[in-house]
């Protein structure tokens, strides 16, 4: 004990020691461990670290570290406009950049009082719901791998390249996309970017079922995660879990719904909700959110109108590429707000959307300059971290592992 | 009845000699209150039947710089019965720079509390555990502070120890 108070840093040692300890267990070894678990650790998901205190190879208390990717990102946003910050949410949430990009932008309107037009508003609803699939099948793989089936890994991830193609017809960026722009998207999407995404959500049905084959009958995959890491409703929105993880605990809430951005009011599907709240029921969740979001895009696709894709508010919106370089009127406006910014008015707003992970929003305060004031970024991943702890006590701790890829969180989301 | 009115009426009747300032802006009601009644009006929020903020969503901070109060403390909470959310305000000035905190009433206020002491340096009483969420501990600053700069200060995070 004396050598680890060396090592590990005392003040999350004492936090670790003097956390509640409830559980007893009978087969106890003689002497309590403690496990320093990640930062560099594969099934951390990023750089997670996780103190554990074992008895035997039970867990009786846990104690997650945060900040080894922490940037300032809200320390950035106070220090450019809000035309410069879209590529920095991008970094946020690097599974699905495309949803991150609309959340800012869904805020950055709402404080300067700008509504883009129907045709942005579909293909934004699109991408953010390709988002969501890219980012679950992401989630769905990594979990199964973690667990120990492989090959479910390489089959979602071929599924996610195809979204990723579409994202390259689309913006000529298959990763870090920053698409969306304030008053619209940065560009009409292409025909062949559109066709590619009909001919995606037309094959990824039987694709998904395919995936699904390899583990959902699989006695030593179920078994491994039937069960482990359960938390009732109750507990689940008290301590902030949100997005697919609350779901899973029998929370039916989805911001889709439930206070509406966007056109979602417009198209027709489903939220799914299991009871169970466990590591099998955040599995088929995601499973089931991912048809449900092809569903979603179907549906946009079919109903996509025809028109501008930014809003008509020079002083607000840049103008097209090709007019700026044509039309002075335009010049003066893309100079002044690339220079000075879009100034919205004194105020201060929240909008959240539902993000891959859960409820993404943004806090803003402006007092009327081209920069925010204040930016506070609700990161999802940063709340379902916060029920980690209440998940892995009392679990092997072979289960943490798990638990961890199950709840699904990205760090460069938590840490900011 | 409306929401809007429901709260700041109801909260009003609780807390009599309380003084509640409202607003509404771009459709989100915000109420702003003294620091002292922090815990009660949250507690209440959260029990009362008819509102049930149950959901707390985010605590943060904002630093006003040069304001005579200079920090704001923010909740933004939201009651999945009535589908609702509010924005709670608290100023703390910078001589008294702490507030109670509600991390007992909603659990997950915990991190957010963690996190803005971190960023602010707002103490947070009783706070079950209360340690810098992001930066490293021997940390002396509060980054999200005004008055630090953007680009750092040299030397201000020592490499680990061998």
């Amino acid at each position: 004990m004396d050598q680890l108070e060396k090592e590990v840093h005392p003040k999350i040692l004492q936090a670790l020691l003097d956390a509640k300890t409830d559980y007893t267990f009978d087969d106890v070894l003689e002497n309590e461990m403690i496990l320093n678990m990640g930062p560099q650790h594969p099934a951390t998901h990023g750089v997670l670290r996780l103190l554990l205190r074992l008895d035997g190879e039970k867990i009786v208390a846990c104690v997650p570290d945060l900040g080894y990717l922490h940037r300032g990102y809200e320390k950035l946003a106070e220090n450019m406009t809000y035309y410069e910050y879209i590529p920095h949410t991008d970094r946020l949430d690097y599974i699905s950049p495309m949803a991150n990009n609309v959340a800012w932008v869904l805020a950055v309107e709402k404080l300067a009082g700008i509504e883009a037009p129907k045709r942005a508003q579909y293909i934004r609803m699109m991408i953010a719901e390709l988002a969501r699939i890219a980012s679950h099948l992401v989630a769905i793989g990594s979990f199964a791998m973690d667990v120990g089936a492989l090959t479910i890994f390489l089959w979602t991830l071929r599924e996610r390249e195809k979204i990723l193609d579409i994202w390259d017809i689309l913006c000529g960026a298959r990763f870090t996309n920053s698409f969306t722009r304030i008053g619209g998207v940065a560009n009409d999407a292409q025909p062949e970017a559109l066709e590619k995404a009909k001919w995606f959500v037309d094959q990824f049905e039987p694709n998904l079922e395919e995936c699904e084959k390899l583990v959902n009958a699989n006695r030593i995959f179920i078994e491994r995660v039937d069960g482990i890491g359960a938390v009732s409703k109750e507990d689940a929105i008290n301590l902030g879990f949100s997005g697919p993880n609350l779901r899973a605990c029998g929370v039916n809430f989805d911001l889709r719904v439930n206070s509406p951005y966007l056109c979602y009011n417009e198209v027709d599907f489903n939220i799914p909700t299991y009871s169970e709240g466990d590591c099998l029921a955040r599995y088929f969740l995601r499973l089931d959110e991912c048809r449900e979001s092809a569903k979603i895009v179907k549906q946009v696709l079919e109903k996509m109108p025809q028109g501008e894709v930014l809003a008509n508010q020079p002083k607000k919106v840049l103008p097209h590429k090709d007019e700026v370089y044509t039309k002075m009127e335009e010049l003066i406006h893309d100079f002044m707000i690339v220079n000075f910014g879009i100034n919205p008015p004194e105020g201060e707003i929240y909008h959240a959307i539902e993000g891959s992970k859960g409820e993404l929003g943004f806090y803003l305060v402006s007092k009327g300059e081209g920069k925010p004031w204040k930016c506070k970024i609700r990161s999802p991943s940063f709340n379902n971290l916060q029920v980690l702890p209440k998940l892995v006590v009392g679990q092997m701790i072979s289960d943490v592992v798990a638990i961890i890829g199950s709840i699904d969180p990205i760090m460069g989301e938590a840490d900011k | 009845m409306n929401l809007k009115e429901l709260v700041p009426q109801k909260l009003k009747e609780k807390f009599p000699d309380v003084s509640f300032y409202i607003s509404d802006y771009k459709d989100e009601l915000t109420i702003k209150f003294d620091k002292k009644n922090v815990v009660s009006v949250c507690k209440y929020l959260k029990e009362d039947d008819d509102l049930q903020f149950n959901y707390c969503t985010d605590v943060t901070a904002v630093d006003w710089a040069k304001r005579k109060e200079r920090f704001t403390v923010v909740y933004n909470i939201f009651s999945m019965k009535n589908n609702f959310r509010l924005r709670l305000k608290s100023d703390v000035d910078e001589s008294d720079c702490a507030i109670d905190s509600v991390s007992l009433v909603w659990g997950s206020a915990n991190w957010h509390e963690r996190e803005t002491f971190d960023m602010y340096g707002i103490k947070f009483n009783n706070h079950p555990d209360l340690r810098r969420m992001y930066m490293p501990e021997e940390f002396e600053y509060h980054p999200l502070r005004k008055d630090f700069p953007l680009m750092g200060i040299p030397g201000s995070l020592p490499l680990p120890k061998k």
